[in-house]
């Protein structure tokens, strides 16, 4: 049987011992004997949020299908466990082996939002790892991050030894073949990163020096190491319908947040929202095969005995063959006690008929995500969707029974203006007041209409048209925050509407972060060291100590945020090139800027440049034209 | 068709509290391809209950849990052939036992739970500094045995020597049966406290590992000796 990292009066002493144990179904046991690389693969937060993430699913099951190679999984530890471990001097284990993280030939982290920063110093730390890749020896684990956050990971560079850009089904082999053949070559370190840094996509941080101006802007990266390419370009899988795919994802045994078989549709999103990193970076879009996600679909619940199937992209209504998608699904599954949760789609009378044939009478809410509240400003930000959209849609449903709505905002975009901003209530209103137009009183059946509006505070993120784009102050978030609400309590149906908006301190470190460089290593690690982590977590997150360290530092967070960058400013990430060119998000941009739409990417390419990787609704018009 | 299925729970797993513990049978169930039957209404669930919720970090060798299945899909399914179609595709420490058919009519596994045998040790490091024999000795000779059970809202007063069946020492490990219905159960933490108590010792019961051995019917019988093997 094995033997557990952690005894059982630890086990029985904190939250939640089912994170620490392992032993899931489908997780993978091998020989540690047997292998020649032993993989950590690691989602800095807890367990229950890392084990939702479908990239590690699909690598995990990659990597573990080469006999050579063992990959595990670890996620930090909740803070109760913390303290035992530092108390009683545990280092941070793989879930599987039970085996310390050190001893393993890779950690990989894969970084899916900027406030786990500290918490990837946890897991080192934890680890015994030394923090900075600098101090490391041959006898520490090659640290390797991945994930959204590494198109500028500059923050977090001195951390890690490589930064794996772009999608991992594609060259995590060549990196391990090249590992065991380093390591049977008795090659150094250093070695092993020189010849790694030639595998495309792969950015080892110490090889490159930021260099900045005299105004504290960035100026270049200067090359220290002649193995180091000037230009990294991110890896794209594809053929996404032969990419390996995660067919019998690790079960968990506790509740987690996707519960669910998981059935990714394509990747990109042909929209182009001017505020959206994801819908940049994954360009171009690229989709699977309706035989394919059957086969897939049929394959994972088997395996998994899942009750719930979802399907996840961005913009999953894109997807060329939707309907017969989600036709098909209801036909397979409804019999079979297996529940569809259906995307957000647009509300049409097909959309409305499977929602009936999935959820029978059980009526959730609508989502929509018009993201700003007036025509002017979704323009700006190209957000396609109109009011004309939200009523005929909302109307639709409410004469089929609906009287829930979920309506998603952003509050501080560029160029938004205190109108813009009463727009928002405005819109939630005219959706009540649709339903008691649509629906006459004695249908209603006493039921009330229910109008429930978020907002979250824009973030302007780098390789989006708005990286050059300053961000609002807080107090200027949480003004508008108010003013919504305000606005909101005068509507003539304030009784149907309600209004939710998070804090704004959180927003601001993670503005900070997104656009920062490399001088933030420092206060990152001075914030961890003096205690910060978890800091997504409200009971966790201590802005006073992050202001500290900045302060230490002598590093200004309004010199990241509020400043509006010159057209001409080169920055941190400049040098990684995802597909998407510089040019055409400077258009973007100044397009934004004079409320110019731009099309979608069926209606008519708009020359963005990701159509150089070969794939995407540009491309393959093109082939079909010349063929 | 009813069954009723037993099974282990053995090593880490142990640590798998009870809703956890069902929502991986209901996944197993699925798994396996037992014609499971669910009940009526827009959000069906699968037609199973439990016995016993087991504590999390207490082992056993004797759980149970009913299981409803259609009829119509039972044909060629045998007793055997259902525990293996459950271990062909359950986890390290978690397996399948016994499945019996019950009668028509029968009680459910819960409402049939009457007493259950523990195996009680200590972990390492905790073994008791006090004449631990000596104290079960004197508890089997009197008459009478009351204590408070206090929780979080009552407390009352109770009778152990009418809810503990046998209390006895086998080397190092304490071996008892005591009531578990739903009504008057009590643990074997509680127990142990009181030996602990009565041997003039802190008690700290993190320091027990626990076992369930089996659970019993107001008949003392096995809760799977109800049915038949099919």
């Amino acid at each position: 049987m094995r033997q557990l990292a952690l005894s059982d009066e630890i086990l029985l002493s904190v939250t939640h011992p089912e994170r620490y144990i392992g032993n899931e179904l489908n997780s993978v046991m091998k020989d540690p004997d047997r292998v020649k690389i032993r993989f950590a693969m690691c989602f800095p937060d807890i367990y229950e949020i890392g084990m939702s993430h479908l990239g590690i699913q699909i690598l995990y099951s990659m990597f573990n299908s080469r006999d050579d190679v063992w990959c595990e999984r670890v996620y930090s530890p909740w803070t109760d466990l913390e303290a035992v471990m530092r108390e009683k001097d545990i280092p941070l284990f793989a879930l599987e082996s039970q085996d310390p993280v050190r001893s393993f030939d890779f950690l990989g982290i894969t970084i899916q939002y900027e406030m786990c920063y500290s918490n990837i110093l946890q897991v080192l730390d934890l680890s015994k790892i030394p923090i900075y890749s600098k101090d490391r020896t041959e006898n520490d684990p090659i640290v390797i991050g991945g994930g959204p956050c590494t198109y500028n990971s500059e923050p977090i560079a001195d951390f890690f030894d490589i930064i794996y850009l772009g999608e991992g089904e594609t060259d995590y082999n060549s990196l391990f073949d090249l590992y065991i053949k380093i390591k049977n070559e008795s090659k150094s370190r250093k070695e092993f990163l020189e010849e790694a840094a030639h595998i495309p996509g792969l950015y080892v941080p110490s090889f490159y020096e930021p260099v900045y101006n005299s105004d504290n802007t960035f100026k270049e990266m200067r090359l220290l190491n002649e193995n180091a390419p000037s230009v990294i370009t991110k890896d794209v899988c594809m053929d996404l319908d032969n990419a390996p795919y995660a067919l019998k994802p690790v079960i968990p045994f506790i509740k987690i947040t996707q519960d669910r078989v998981v059935l990714e549709v394509q990747r990109g999103c042909i929209r182009g929202c001017r505020f959206c990193q994801a819908g940049m970076i994954y360009r171009p879009v690229r989709e699977k095969s309706l035989e394919v996600l059957k086969s897939h679909a049929r394959a994972m619940i088997e395996s998994t005995g899942h009750e719930e199937i979802s399907l996840s992209s961005l913009s999953t209504s894109d997807y060329s063959r939707i309907s017969e998608l989600v036709r098909w699904l209801v036909d397979e599954y409804r019999e079979k006690f297996i529940n569809i949760s259906l995307p957000s789609l647009r509300i049409d009378n097909f959309f409305l008929d499977m929602m009936e044939r999935v959820s029978d009478s059980k009526k959730g809410s609508l989502t929509f995500a018009p993201e700003a509240g007036s025509q002017r400003m979704r323009d700006v930000i190209n957000k396609g969707i109109t009011t004309e959209d939200i009523m005929s849609g909302s109307g639709l449903a409410f004469r089929a029974g609906w009287t829930k709505v979920k309506l998603y905002f952003m509050l501080g975009l560029p160029g938004e203006t205190d109108e813009d901003v009463k727009a928002i209530p405005d819109l939630a209103n005219d959706i009540a007041m649709n339903y008691f137009d649509t629906v006459p009183k004695e249908e209603r059946k006493g039921k009330r209409v229910d109008v429930n509006t978020s907002t979250s505070f824009f973030i302007p993120k780098p390789f989006t048209p708005f990286q050059w784009a300053p961000m609002n102050p807080k107090e200027e978030f949480l003004r508008k925050a108010h003013l919504v609400k305000e606005t909101m309590e005068k509507e003539l149906n304030h009784k149907s509407l309600r209004y939710q908006y998070h804090e704004s301190d959180l927003s601001e470190l993670e503005g900070v972060f997104a656009r920062g460089d490399r001088r933030l290593s420092k206060v990152i690690y001075d914030a961890y060291m003096s205690g910060c982590r978890f800091d997504s977590w409200s009971e966790c997150f201590r802005y006073d100590l992050w202001c500290m360290a900045f302060e230490k530092n002598g590093i200004a967070m309004d010199f990241y945020t509020l400043r509006e960058r010159d057209l001409s400013e080169a920055f941190p990430w400049d040098f990684i090139n995802v597909g998407v060119s510089k040019e055409f998000l400077k258009r973007e941009y100044l397009n934004a800027k004079s409320g110019i739409k731009t099309p979608n990417c069926r209606e008519k390419c708009s020359g963005c440049g990701a159509m150089s990787f070969g794939g995407g609704v540009c491309f393959d018009k093109r082939e079909e034209a010349g063929s | 068709m009813k069954v009723r299925i037993r099974f282990k729970k053995s090593g880490p797993v142990k640590f798998i509290g009870h809703l956890d513990t069902m929502r991986f049978f209901q996944k197993l169930i699925r798994r396996a391809g037992i014609p499971v039957a669910y009940s009526e209404g827009f959000s069906p669930h699968q037609k199973m209950s439990f016995a016993q919720a087991l504590g999390v970090g207490v082992e056993s060798d004797g759980e149970y849990f009913d299981l409803e299945l259609k009829d119509e899909l039972c044909e060629g399914l045998s007793s055997e052939k259902i525990v293996a179609m459950l271990n062909s595709c359950t986890v390290d420490g978690i397996e399948i036992s016994d499945c019996v058919k019950l009668p028509e009519k029968s009680k459910n596994a819960m409402a049939s739970v009457y007493a259950a045998d523990y195996l009680v040790g200590f972990r390492q490091g905790h073994a008791p500094a006090f004449d631990l024999g000596r104290m079960i000795a004197d508890f089997n000779e009197k008459s009478s045995v009351k204590i408070t059970k206090t929780t979080k809202k009552t407390s009352r007063e109770l009778e152990l020597k009418d809810l503990v069946y046998a209390l006895e020492k086998r080397d190092d490990l304490i071996f008892m049966t005591l009531n578990a219905s739903s009504a008057n159960s009590v643990k074997p933490a509680l127990i142990m406290e009181y030996l602990f108590e009565a041997g003039g010792c802190d008690f700290d019961p993190v320091s027990l590992s626990i076992k369930r051995l089996e659970i019993y019917n107001d008949e003392m019988m096995p809760l799977s000796a109800s049915g038949t093997h099919f």
